[in-house]
């Protein structure tokens, strides 16, 4: 070993406290920190915001607020929960921080670059969030013309900050294909990477390619706007429908750029817990590339009442199902790796789990939605909330949760209390399902998105939505509180508490500064070939966690 | 009203709603035993294969190619059986038969209006004969709505400078609910109508008696009510209660004060945001301005008996 003893207490953390050495970082680790509290804090408003529109939801009429507030409010939600939360959280929090160390890189290609996106990212918030300063945000996420054009000058603050935002994930897309590309370590070749690089990879595509899209169409809002030619307002000859195409060809892909990283996540938790080769390796690896291109193809989905021609419902319906089958197809895979695997029920394999399932019903009730007959039923009702919470929370949220929890060690050199993790990971679930799946419900019989006041009949479903949403905050809350108290209190994290197999958990330990690995790691294996490395686990720990990484991480020849 | 669910969706009162049913459940059932077996799955390895001990390493698993082939072609086997069906159900509900009774809908900031062959319109209640195919011929004034109407699962778009249209036949005499589904602004959740199925006779007699002339202020009184004023006006305060207001002095958000003649209401019903009153924002939409002058004189008629 080269490292002295000296040197591994110094880490990227601790080699310099000062918060100048913080914001001009070009370490994608501290830079992924930053994102970290970053997105925390919008996810906090966001869902401080949420538990305020169910809390108005609780009774028919008004409860705690008022129409305007209540719209404004739950625009404001969508707009924080989408825009300044799940888009960056994955990609950018992990991705900045894992994919360089599971490549065995020494930083991204493009350190510098990589802390100016997280600085656009900021400045897309704030002029976004000054909107509330000048005015109200209204119109909902999907600022649909024309009534998103009536709400004033504020949505023009959304809508630049918007597209500020997008340049952002441009620029970190960018920077990870190339650093996949170019970066990877000795031996590291295609088929040995981790699938949560595949995925990463797969987003960083989708968003380079979609995002431009979003940053046209708020430039047409803005021309229309102050130039007054007609493009999307029908009162000055624009076609509302145009908007609605412009809007789905990148939203429906940033879908894509929401839950491809929690693919990754999922099948690195899947394997690392249950010691086991993901199950169909190869086909998870390549269809999240493929979803990342078909995605592009069924934006019209969104779109069957719109007025859209019959025959682009048609052929949008059917490619919505191409992409549907390889989705169905890597849950199978998920499960079938746990056959004849050694599962551990740490709390990250908790949230891999919950998200099969949460993630499942959300897959299922999307093909349901995308049946043609009766989407034209359950179009902007709560069946479609529903659908889209169990895919993005329960989907992207729930994954999140579970590689906050898998990196989280790494990240802060702490263990957090697995007692409480276990205890908050059921909280979350039960209330996840509470929340929603009564929305299913009401919105099938009719219940409509959006609506401040409602009919006596949908009262009880509302009221269970509630409490729900209760429980589940109560989680959330939990895990913020006991992830804090961690980096006073926590345990100090072993190197490799898990018996991960990628670099990031073999190779270095503690995360030393100023390089990655302190020497250029040789990959000779796949990353979740547990069974060419027995010998390691053969002093495995109590906890689970594996002493002598270097061992056998070394080149066998 | 007729909207009874006794399981996922309300009661099918439409000719094609129940095919809708028998595919939303034969997607719904299949989803769900697909579902649950995947998750025994999952529960069943987890226990069967949970950590023993510590140093366990499991051997490698040979991925099966049967296996493998089987679910990929099972589930696009059952996808292309939907997809075509959906195909089917959608078809129908688009070709509305050739000889159904055409009737005008018009969407606005926050009601519904609909006109009648007869010349005779209507708002926010709207009247079918039963076992009639009825096509809806539809258009906006403003933003964005949707009309939607869950008993007979249909649902479209309404976009201003546009016709876009719905067909139903409803099949059993009753009142349905109609809802706005496309957010639209403030009192886009209190946009709702009332379908009201009659018989043949009902619907003729009902359609002449809109003909005779109410006194004006009895007229205003049925208008105040179904173009929604009662919502801003009565049941809530997002504007002025108007009891009394007729003859009163009120004040202007510029500071000044008018008094509330008939021209002023008339102004406030017909262009809202030409004199605001003081503590009130522009919530009132101006899609009052085309009413006909008989209705906007029965409004002030009523506005003055307040
Ligand atoms: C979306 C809510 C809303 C609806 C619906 C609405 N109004 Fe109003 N109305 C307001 C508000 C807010 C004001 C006060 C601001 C202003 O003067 O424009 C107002 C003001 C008025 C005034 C002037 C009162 C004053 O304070 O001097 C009259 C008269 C009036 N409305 C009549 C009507 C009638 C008649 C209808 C139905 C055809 C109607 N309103 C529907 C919100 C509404
Ligand atoms: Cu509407």
């Amino acid at each position: 070993m080269s490292a002295t003893a000296q040197d591994a207490s110094i880490n990227f953390l601790n080699y310099d406290k000062s918060l100048k050495s913080w914001l001009f970082t070009k370490d994608h680790k501290r830079i992924g920190l930053m994102y970290l509290v970053a997105v925390s804090i919008a996810f906090l408003a966001g869902g401080i915001l949420a538990l305020l529109v169910r809390l108005e939801l609780l009774g028919p009429g008004e409860t705690i607020m008022g129409p305007d507030q209540y719209n404004q409010s739950f625009t404001l939600h969508a707009v924080l929960m989408v825009f300044a939360f799940i888009i960056p959280a994955v990609p950018a929090v992990f991705g900045n921080f894992v994919l360089p160390l599971q490549l065995g890189a020494k930083d991204v290609a493009f350190p510098k670059l990589n802390l100016a996106s997280f600085y656009i990212y900021l400045i897309g918030v704030v002029i976004a969030m000054s909107a509330l300063l000048v005015g109200r945000i209204d119109g909902g996420w999907t600022f649909y013309a024309p009534y998103s054009e009536r709400v004033g000058d504020s949505i023009l603050y959304v809508t630049t900050g918007v597209f500020v935002m997008g340049f952002s994930s441009i620029l970190t897309g960018l920077n990870f294909i190339v650093t996949v590309h170019k970066m990877r370590a000795p031996g590291l070749t295609w088929n040995r990477l981790p699938l949560f690089v595949w995925s990463i990879y797969a987003t960083a595509i989708v968003q380079v390619l979609a995002t431009p899209v979003i940053g046209i169409t708020m430039v047409l809002l803005f021309l229309e706007r102050f130039l007054s030619i007609g493009i999307f307002d029908p009162a000055l000859g624009g076609d509302p429908v145009l908007f609605q195409h412009f809007f789905w060809f990148y939203s429906h892909p940033a879908v894509y750029i929401m839950i491809l990283p929690a693919f990754g996540i999922v099948s690195d938790l899947i394997g690392t817990f249950s010691r086991h080769r993901v199950s169909g390796y190869l086909f998870v690896a390549l269809s999240s590339v493929a979803i990342a291109f078909l995605g592009f193809l069924v934006w019209g989905h969104h779109m069957f009442v719109s007025g859209q021609s019959a025959t682009s419902s048609i052929v949008f319906s059917l490619l919505t199902y191409l992409i549907g089958i390889p989705t169905g197809v890597k849950v199978l895979n998920w499960v079938t790796t746990l056959y004849k695997g050694s599962i551990s029920y740490k709390t990250p394999m908790l949230y891999a789990l919950m998200f099969l399932f949460t993630f499942s019903i959300g897959g299922f009730t999307g093909v349901m939605v995308g049946v043609l007959g009766i989407d034209i039923h359950l179009h902007d009702t709560y069946f479609v909330v529903a659908h889209f919470h169990y895919v993005m929370m329960g989907g992207s949220v729930i994954a999140g949760l579970g590689a906050l929890h898998y990196w989280w060690p790494k990240m802060t050199g702490r263990m957090y209390n697995e007692r409480l993790g276990k205890i908050a990971a059921t909280l979350v679930f039960f209330g996840f399902n509470l929340t929603f799946f009564p929305q299913f419900i009401m919105g099938s019989r009719g219940m409509p998105r959006r609506y401040y006041d409602y009919l006596p009949e949908f009262q009880q479903m509302h009221q269970l939505s509630t409490y729900g949403s209760w429980v589940l905050g109560v989680g959330l809350f939990m895990i913020l509180g006991y992830l804090l108290m961690s980096l006073k209190t926590g345990k100090k994290a072993p190197s490799n508490p898990w018996g991960a197999l990628t670099l990031e958990w073999t190779h270095t330990t503690p995360l030393p500064h100023p390089h990655n690995f302190t020497q250029t790691p040789v990959v000779v294996r796949g990353p979740y070939d547990y069974h060419l490395v027995p010998e390691m686990f053969e002093n495995a720990a109590e906890d689970g966690s594996v002493k002598s990484v270097h061992d056998v991480s070394q080149p066998a020849s | 009203m007729g909207d009874q669910s006794t399981g996922w969706l309300p009661d099918p009162m439409s000719t094609f709603a129940g095919e809708v049913d028998t595919l939303f459940y034969f997607t719904l059932y299949v989803s769900t035993i697909i579902f649950v077996a995947v998750m025994a799955a999952m529960v069943y390895f987890g226990i069967r294969y949970r950590r023993r001990s510590e140093t366990e390493v499991p051997e490698f698993v040979r991925e099966s190619r049967i296996l493998e082939t089987t679910w990929v072609v099972v589930p696009t086997i059952l996808v292309m059986i939907v997809f075509t069906w959906g195909f089917k159900v959608f078809v129908d509900l688009q070709t509305a038969p050739p000889d159904s009774y055409e009737i005008t809908v018009r969407g606005a900031q926050w009601f519904w209006e609909f006109q009648y062959d007869t010349g005779v319109t209507s708002a926010n209640e709207l009247y079918v004969p039963v076992n009639r195919p009825i096509k809806l011929r539809m258009t906006g004034s403003d933003v964005l709505h949707s009309f939607f109407i869950p008993a007979f699962r249909v649902k479209m778009d309404v976009i201003p400078n546009r016709y876009t249209s719905v067909w139903f036949e409803a099949i059993e005499i009753g009142t349905y609910q109609v809802f706005c589904t496309e957010y639209c602004g403030t009192n886009h959740s209190a946009m709702l109508a009332t379908v009201h199925v009659v018989s043949q006779e009902d619907f003729d007699a009902w359609m002449v008696a809109q003909d005779q002339d109410l006194p004006p202020a009895e007229l205003g009184e049925r208008l105040f009510r179904q173009y929604t004023c009662v919502v801003c006006h009565v049941d809530t305060s997002v504007g002025p209660n108007l009891a009394g207001i007729f003859g009163s002095e009120r004040e202007l958000t510029d500071g000044s004060t008018v008094i509330a003649d008939e021209d002023y209401l008339l102004e406030s019903i017909v262009n809202p945001s030409a004199k605001v009153s003081s503590g009130y924002g522009l919530q009132m939409p101006a899609t009052f301005g085309t009413m006909s002058q008989k209705q906007l004189d029965g409004l002030i008629a009523y506005i003055k008996t307040l």
